[in-house]
């Protein structure tokens, strides 16, 4: 189409910048040459119109993975935090504490680091599936990394169930159904811990098709991180404030730090919580196995709405006084 | 640091449009980054040197536009200006504020030769 008048008919193309001739009324349409634009002292040079999100490629895979732990019936949490928040002592506390109290769920963990597969042998000694992704140089996981391990999870999982010759319920075979049949159940079959590289700057970028982003931040570290870090603390859900044992040796102000994390993300829910003493796991239980994550979303979406509307009124009433 | 991943997906848009609309090179790339996309544009410009070399992107002026940031304020039941994700809302003080704004990361176009 041409950007003068609007009709379909350009007529032959011309490489240099002088005018194209309409084929029937004989008009001069300036601009329609390669560039379809006509700047005076500009050379004919092609402008290619992209308005592509530069995430737009990761965001595609992550919508699938997104999809396809919903098929599966799994609930995927991606866990962030600087190194050394205590996320892996975390999660082997976690599964053990779901063994005991919730056997019907099966979990599984995706370890992302640098080098070494150090945490996931550290979650397959609590019999938990892992699968360790060496990010090399890269300083966060992927959606298509997440995509790979989460189908080796699922070859690795049948060999380790042959291996021990479990008795398996039907829920643990996997159905490949990828016609995706939604499943809104609140309570999941499965859950999928996605610890990601320990780093509280790049992660926030990448979505992985998780239902939400888990920041882990230790009272041994700065009550000031969710003021340092912005960006994590406002793409997570939940801020889990691990290590409160710790908490008579330090001069940590947990009532700062809760204030700073919703100064940057006034939804973020926020636990308390020992991984080693046990305090505070079971709000951390509930909140994986009943935590309706959606409804949040629904619920600030709808009283943003009703803000705007009430917006809307009060400037229509102030327009008619 | 994410900033050099970032770079690496840029260079894969032009490559990709470059597939279906053939060129020899980039003489000017516009993209967008806003106050609030998580990205620092003088590393992004860094990245983009670094990995344009031997591409088609080589020797192109690369103009970065950052759009500037913009929250939806509960309390004021307005949208308002912000900086960045730490200021409060300039109407009231309060943090309540919902990023609507500014955190966008865009290729938006270039000019090709």
């Amino acid at each position: 189409m041409c950007v003068v008048c609007g009709c379909s008919n350009t007529g032959t193309s011309k490489p240099d910048s002088s005018p194209e001739v309409h084929p029937t009324t004989g008009d001069l349409h300036f601009g329609a040459g390669a560039a379809r634009v006509s700047v005076p002292g500009l050379t004919q040079q092609r402008t290619i119109k992209i308005e592509e999100d530069v995430l737009g490629a990761n965001n595609a895979i992550a919508t699938q993975n997104r999809a396809h732990f919903v098929a599966h019936g799994v609930r995927a949490l991606n866990l962030v935090s600087s190194p050394g928040s205590g996320k892996t002592t975390l999660l082997c506390a976690t599964i053990h504490a779901l063994k005991q109290h919730e056997p019907d769920i099966d979990v599984a963990v995706i370890e992302g680091d640098q080098q070494t597969s150090f945490d996931a042998d550290r979650i397959r000694a609590t019999g938990a599936p892992a699968i360790q992704v060496n990010t090399g140089k890269g300083c966060h996981l992927d959606a298509p990394m997440v995509a790979q391990a989460f189908a080796q999870l699922a070859t690795y999982e049948h060999a380790h169930e042959h291996a021990h010759e479990h008795s398996h319920d039907d829920h643990h075979h996997h159905h490949h159904d990828h016609g995706h049949d939604h499943n809104h159940s609140h309570s999941p079959q499965s859950l999928l811990f996605i610890e990601n590289v320990g780093n509280l700057v790049c992660p926030a970028l990448w979505d992985l098709g998780e239902e939400a982003k888990v920041a882990i931040l230790s009272v041994t570290e700065g009550e000031d991180k969710p003021l340092k870090y912005p960006d994590m603390f406002a793409a997570a859900q939940l801020m889990i404030l691990n290590k409160i044992d710790l908490l008579p040796h330090l001069s940590f102000d947990v009532a700062r730090c809760k204030d700073y994390a919703r100064r940057v993300n006034p939804g973020i829910t926020i636990l308390e919580l020992s991984a080693t003493t046990g305090e505070g796991m079971q709000a951390w239980l509930d909140w994986l196995l009943n935590e309706p994550a959606h409804h949040h979303h629904a619920q600030d979406a709808r009283q943003s709405r009703i803000a705007q509307l009430e917006a809307e009124l009060a400037q229509l009433k102030a327009e008619q006084a | 640091m994410h900033e050099l991943s970032l770079a690496g997906g840029i260079l894969k848009v032009l490559e990709q449009t470059r597939a279906r609309d053939p060129f020899q090179r980039v003489t000017h790339l516009r993209l967008e980054a806003g106050a609030l996309c998580g990205v620092e544009v003088s590393s992004l410009r860094f990245a983009l040197q670094a990995v344009a070399a031997g591409t088609c992107l080589e020797g192109a002026l690369i103009d970065i536009d950052e759009p500037a940031g913009s929250a939806w304020c509960l309390p004021c039941g307005q949208s308002v200006a912000i900086l960045s994700r730490l200021d409060p809302c300039p109407l009231c003080g309060g943090h309540q504020l919902q990023p609507t704004g500014g955190t966008e990361l865009r290729v938006v176009d270039m000019q090709v030769e």
